[in-house]
């Protein structure tokens, strides 16, 4: 049976916050509704198995991070570095979003209604089961996808606060080699990455882009349809080992 | 919030500068207690070596006066400096800035404001230079020429409060809290390349501009060779200094406008500027070549003040956080936007501006 705590979190400094959180966990608490949160870092990070968050105000910087589990919903914006390292679980954030969100993810999924800032998904990977996800509302800053070498970015641009700016910054996916990004309807050339290009997509790729928009929608209370009306393009890197002979010549 | 008791017992430190600032557009009086909060509230992105406040609005009743903060070392450095001052200038009030004894703040230098105008009979040597000249030439003189003495503001109804500590201490030694402004900024120093001493705390200053900064200026060097040029010296130990005087230069001296030096600290790049209608393309290309000394590389976030208004940019590739939020007729700039909420929980609208692209608040009238 699932056992709540809910905590007044305003003026408890980050470190006492996630410790009381520590010791409920501990104590078999499993569903947890933080109030008046600004600022505090690192909540739910770290955390193991299967717990709920909810998260009241803006929490601080590295949310989420080493995470393997946890299901974190914020009913506001996020800083910087949300699921940084993150390894498995979901976060669902109903504003926007920082920088390097997802930062190195190896798995779980981040969802976010709105845009976020710059290097959003840099060094996500890959392996075996795990798939890290990030799926971005609004429109993202530049570098989105740099380095990255596994998962899948999902690039909307629908719930944007920046109706003139392009759906991603420059640079996209900029020295990728593994993964995917997809991005609704399509992207300037000149803002993506040296060397990549997009692609249309197949039908492996509609099936996976369905499943991932069912559960965001669904998360977010968004009407999935409207989301799937527009097609998509990928983003791949253009080989297996793209940056191969970067240093050493073969 | 603010650490617990004995927080330097904890094992790491994971920092980098913070910046915030809050500007009321008709000029609305916003008393020191929301700075202070906010920065509090983002006490863990500095470490305790620096930490500073710029307040515009201060001194309503000496508004045509230039108002002198000085740090001095010794009361021999005070005495020269205050030589100094007396050959440029005319002293209207001259007083202690008032502080109080904090705990935390931890041998003070002699803290110093006076309230200054021009010489009528100005001295042989700078008597050709306009006003405003004139009154750098003094700052320069002090902070170059007179040991252990600093000049750390020198505009008009503004001041700069600045020292090694945190924020929030540095504003309860100078009771920033009995202060109201219509422009505030605040920073929390994390120094990474120069050494947290009370001159190289932010903001940094000049006539009416300041700036604080989060980040580092990897082009000081050929940033202060360019400003030595033009008898602007870097006396600071701070790469943040550069700044302060390039604006000065670029905005007050050669008139570009604030968008436009905004545009020489942070370029389109290249392959931007070569997609771009003629008229536009010729004159980036013009800004680049003519002030390729003054471009900023590195990562930065920073928030300059003047008695006109208050701006924010970021470095090119947005190497630093940065969030606008708006409120009625305020508007407030952060690292974090939960330092914003700190204080006004309600916003209008918050936005993470783009890289290099300045969000610019004017003063009504």
């Amino acid at each position: 049976m699932a056992k709540k705590l809910t905590l007044d979190a305003s003026g408890i400094y980050y470190r006492q916050l996630n410790e009381q959180i520590r010791e409920a966990v501990d104590a078999g608490t499993t569903d947890f509704v933080l109030q008046n949160v600004n600022g505090q870092r690192y909540l739910a990070g770290a955390l193991e198995g299967d717990l709920n968050f909810e998260i009241q105000g803006v929490p601080g910087q590295d949310m989420c991070s080493f995470m393997r589990g946890p299901k974190v919903r914020v009913k506001a914006n996020a800083q910087d570095g949300v699921g940084n390292t993150m390894d498995d679980g979901t976060v669902i954030i109903e504003g926007l979003a920082g920088d390097v969100v997802g930062y190195a993810m190896r798995g779980g999924r981040i969802f976010i209604k709105g845009d976020v800032g710059y290097r959003v998904g840099i060094h996500m990977k890959a392996y075996m089961e795990k798939l890290p996800t990030i799926v971005i509302g609004g429109k993202a800053g530049d570098f989105l996808g740099e380095y990255m070498a596994g998962g899948i970015i999902l690039l909307l641009g629908m719930f944007s606060d920046k109706p003139t700016e392009p759906i991603a910054g420059r640079s996209l996916g900029t020295g990728m080699h593994g993964g995917v990004i997809y991005v609704r309807g399509g992207v300037p050339k000149e803002q993506i990455g040296p060397g990549l290009t997009t692609q249309p997509l197949d039908e492996s790729d509609r099936l996976v882009i369905q499943g991932i928009v069912k559960d965001y929608a669904k998360e977010l209370g968004l009407d999935a349809k409207a989301i799937l009306a527009s097609d998509f393009v990928k983003i791949k890197p253009f080989s297996h080992r793209p940056y191969g002979n970067l240093y050493v010549p073969a | 919030m603010k650490a617990p008791e004995r927080y330097y017992d904890f094992q790491k430190d994971i920092s980098g500068c913070g910046v915030f600032g809050v500007i009321h557009k008709t000029r609305g009086l916003i008393p020191g207690d929301i700075p202070i909060r906010a920065m509090t509230c983002m006490h863990d992105r500095g470490n305790g070596l620096g930490g500073g406040f710029a307040a515009y609005g201060i001194y309503p009743d000496l508004a045509d006066k230039y108002a002198f903060h000085l740090m001095c070392d010794t009361q021999a450095a005070l005495d020269s400096a205050e030589e100094v001052l007396k050959h440029y200038f005319t002293v209207h009030l001259a007083e202690p800035i008032p502080t109080r004894k904090v705990l935390a703040i931890i041998k003070p230098p002699i803290l110093t404001r006076y309230f200054l105008t021009p010489k009528k009979d100005r001295p042989q040597e700078v008597r050709e230079l306009g006003e405003q000249d004139y009154v750098v030439s003094a700052v320069m003189h002090i902070n170059h020429k007179v040991a252990g003495a600093f000049v750390f503001s020198s505009g008009k109804n503004m001041g700069a409060f600045k020292g090694v500590g945190f924020p929030e201490d540095i504003a309860d030694f100078f009771r920033l809290e009995e202060y109201s402004a219509y422009i505030w900024t605040g920073h929390n120093r994390f120094p990474t390349n120069t050494p947290g001493w009370w001159g190289g705390a932010h903001p940094f200053t000049l006539l009416d501009w300041s700036i604080v900064h989060n980040g580092e200026i990897s082009s000081y060097g050929i940033n202060r060779r360019y400003l030595c040029e033009h008898d602007y010296l870097c006396t600071l130990m701070t790469d943040t200094e550069v700044v302060a005087y390039l604006l000065d230069m670029l905005i007050r001296k050669h008139g570009l406008s604030k968008e436009m030096a905004c545009k020489v600290f942070a370029p389109p790049f290249w392959d931007e500027i070569e997609r771009m209608p003629k008229q536009e393309k010729e004159a980036y290309t013009a800004l680049r070549m003519v002030y390729g000394q003054a471009l900023l590389n590195g990562p930065f976030a920073i928030l300059v003040a003047d008695n006109t208004g208050l701006f924010g940019l970021n470095d090119r590739i947005k190497l630093r956080p940065l969030v606008v939020a708006e409120k009625d007729d305020m508007v407030f700039m952060s690292s974090e936007e939960s330092s914003i909420r700190e204080v006004q929980p309600e916003l209008d609208r918050v936005w993470m501006p783009k890289a290099g692209e300045p969000v610019i608040v004017h003063l009504e009238a």
